[in-house]
């Protein structure tokens, strides 16, 4: 203990002291950047900062406006009834794809096999279906059955994806693109990439009936009945609060006593059933199961989440805002076809809709976020 | 359970005899090895209810390794730690929490995308009566009525309680961690270096936090650097050097200069030479 320092160490310590100060008041500076005059942006980003600034979007929501203007005036079509059917059945599959991933973009992480899982759970469930038609149920119980077996596929690999990701610790991106290949294998091998054709009548029903004299397809009410469950629970409820924080700050929901494994797990799950929700979805607007459904459908479905306001760092995103994205999404798509504009254009106006959508994300946290 | 548990502590009338009471935390030849190396030695003191108690030392000396002991992220090799006379081993830092030893971490431990009432309520989220509450619906309302008064009793005032947290000043924020601890009914408020990251006004604020948070009762155990703060806050100054408690000093009857002779070995000299 008694060592040969003599009390004349003082002025190093007083040096020490003073680099301190020093330091503190550089983190200060950082940490209040936006207090300051010195650092006023421009007029321009100032706008562009508060038009992002709304999450969930308004500005989202602005360009949902002009795309259906713009629309509107090249082609008379576009607000009529046979438009309006197709595009909201259209937009079916990546409303349902999208309101998973919402969650799962909330806690930080990504699902990019929710397309393939799309794809496995209904052309799964379509197979037992098929199979059973051949005994003596009753086509209903039959119906019932394939729905069962779809949420349940999606909610097994959304549990595997959930226990890579948390048990494993492996990157959720990695984890979803190892079982986005192995759904996609398995969706072919089970029939050996034929379709299924031979399904109850109750698919038929469901995916061709639409209400309100032609203008709601059922289909699309049941999208809209899980979007707003969805809405409900990430923003009412402890399970969404969860969700967020998880996403904000893991360590601090660890100190909190949150269960983030469980919460993970629980999350990819989610996705997954709603990906075999959509699975029957689709089998139901085609009335068939084809090996091609949902291929590609994730890139779609992040896009639509993130142009409705969400960030891949996790903490942030809104149902109200993925929808709107899905709608952007989904507009540009069947208006180019109103427009006679080249279907290969379609990606090229979504990629441009979506990079637009990471820029001004990025924006966002420079201006909004102190 | 805790909350009922403390909240009748604090309700006992003992405001005349605060010395016959046992301290809120005591330490009893607290000792920490990993393996051969000593990162503590038989370091022994107690804290008492409405005390601010400032713990200063090198890096290096043992802070760290202390605190973590006391907020239960650690256990002692040697030594005893009683909360109230009671002798406990935490297994957990929940554990410790569970007893009313709430930490403010360094890092605050804020969720910066939800908003400043919802990480007051981190875990213990308060759900609607009835069927909606089963299902996990959560009572807004009662969470920012009850958010907005225990951030009150901190003296702090923020930009808004349904701001989110990442839009907060350092020093809400440091509010909102301190309102998330005593919160709870909480017995003692342990502060990791809370000026750490902080500008001059935000080390202001800090320290009138930690004014209004003894003035509840709740004692503070204060972890610091900042010595100009540590000097205008604290009752008593705890100095460690090398994993040892060298030092224990009256804030009220010595200096800067003092404290900084025994954070740095020299006072233990003279005390030698004398």
């Amino acid at each position: 203990m008694t060592t040969d320092q003599t009390p004349e160490t003082r002025p190093e310590d007083q040096a020490m002291e003073d680099i301190g100060a020093l330091l503190g008041e550089t983190n200060d500076d950082w940490s209040d950047a936006d207090d300051d005059a010195e650092r006023t942006p421009s007029n321009l980003m100032r706008l562009l900062g508060f038009l992002a600034k709304g999450e969930g979007g308004w500005w989202t929501f602005g360009v949902l406006v002009f795309i259906c203007v713009v629309f509107g005036v090249l082609a008379p079509d576009f607000f009529s009834r046979s438009n309006w059917v197709a595009t909201s059945e259209y937009a079916v599959e990546y409303l349902m794809l999208a309101l998973g991933e919402t969650f799962v973009i909330a806690t930080g992480g990504i699902d990019l096999a929710c397309g393939a899982v799309l794809g496995f759970s209904g052309m799964l469930s379509a197979v037992v279906m098929q199979s059973m038609l051949g005994g003596h149920a009753d086509t209903l119980l039959i119906t019932v059955v394939g729905v069962v077996v779809a949420i349940a596929t999606g909610a097994a690999i959304g549990l595997f994806n959930g226990f890579m990701v948390t048990k494993a610790k492996l990157t959720p991106f990695i984890v979803t693109l190892g079982t986005l290949g192995m759904a996609t294998g398995g969706t072919y091998l089970l029939d050996n990439g034929n379709q299924v054709s031979n399904l109850p009548p109750q698919i038929a029903t469901l995916g061709t009936t639409i209400w309100l004299s032609g203008w709601l397809p059922v289909i699309f009410v049941v999208a809209a009945v899980f979007a707003i469950g969805a809405s409900v629970l990430l923003s009412r409820t402890r399970f969404g609060m969860w969700t967020y924080v998880v996403g904000s700050n893991p360590l601090a929901a660890r100190r909190a006593g949150l269960k983030v494994d469980r919460h993970l797990i629980k999350v990819y799950m989610l996705s997954g059933m709603l990906a075999g929700v959509a699975g029957v979805l689709v089998t139901a607007r085609f009335t068939i199961a084809s090996p091609i459904a949902g291929a590609n459908d994730e890139l779609d479905a992040i896009a639509a989440v993130v142009i409705g306001g969400a960030s891949l760092f996790g903490g942030n995103g809104t149902i109200l805002g993925t929808t709107i994205g899905v709608f952007v999404v989904s507009i540009l798509v069947t208006g180019l076809v109103l427009v006679n504009v080249q279907p290969f254009w379609q990606q090229v106006a979504v990629g441009a809709v979506l990079l637009s959508a990471v820029m001004l994300d990025q924006l966002r946290r420079r201006l909004a976020v102190a | 359970m805790s909350e009922n548990r403390s909240q009748a502590n604090l309700a006992s009338p003992d405001a005349s005899g605060v010395g016959a009471d046992p301290p809120i935390v005591e330490l009893r030849n607290v000792g920490k090895h990993y393996g051969r190396i000593t990162a503590l030695k038989h370091v022994s003191f107690s804290i008492r209810k409405g005390e601010v108690v400032a713990l200063v030392g090198d890096n290096g000396a043992g802070k760290s390794t202390l605190v973590n002991i006391i907020a239960g992220a650690l256990a002692p090799s040697v030594g005893e730690l009683l909360i109230e006379g009671e002798p406990m081993r935490f297994r957990s830092a929940n554990e410790a929490r569970q007893m009313g030893i709430e930490t403010v971490y360094q890092d605050l431990a804020l969720a910066n995308d939800v908003p400043a009432w919802a990480n007051l309520f981190l875990g213990r989220e308060i759900k609607r009566r009835g069927p909606l509450g089963a299902l996990g619906w959560l009572d807004k309302k009662a969470m920012i009525g009850a958010a907005d008064e225990a951030l009150g009793r901190t003296k702090i005032r923020i930009k808004s309680i349904e701001a989110k947290c990442g839009a907060l000043s350092g020093g809400q924020r440091q509010a909102v961690a301190v309102a998330r601890a005593i919160n709870w009914g909480s017995r003692m408020l342990l502060m990791d270096e809370p000026t750490a990251a902080l500008g001059v006004e935000q080390q202001h604020q800090v320290g009138v936090l930690i004014q209004a948070v003894r003035e509840e009762g709740t004692p503070v155990l204060l972890v610091s650097h900042n010595l100009p703060q540590v000097m205008a806050v604290s009752d008593r100054i705890l100095v460690l050097f090398h994993g040892h408690l060298v030092k224990e000093l009256a804030t009220a009857r010595t200096t800067t200069d003092e404290v900084i002779k025994w954070i740095t070995g020299a006072g233990l000299v003279r005390q030698a030479a004398s």
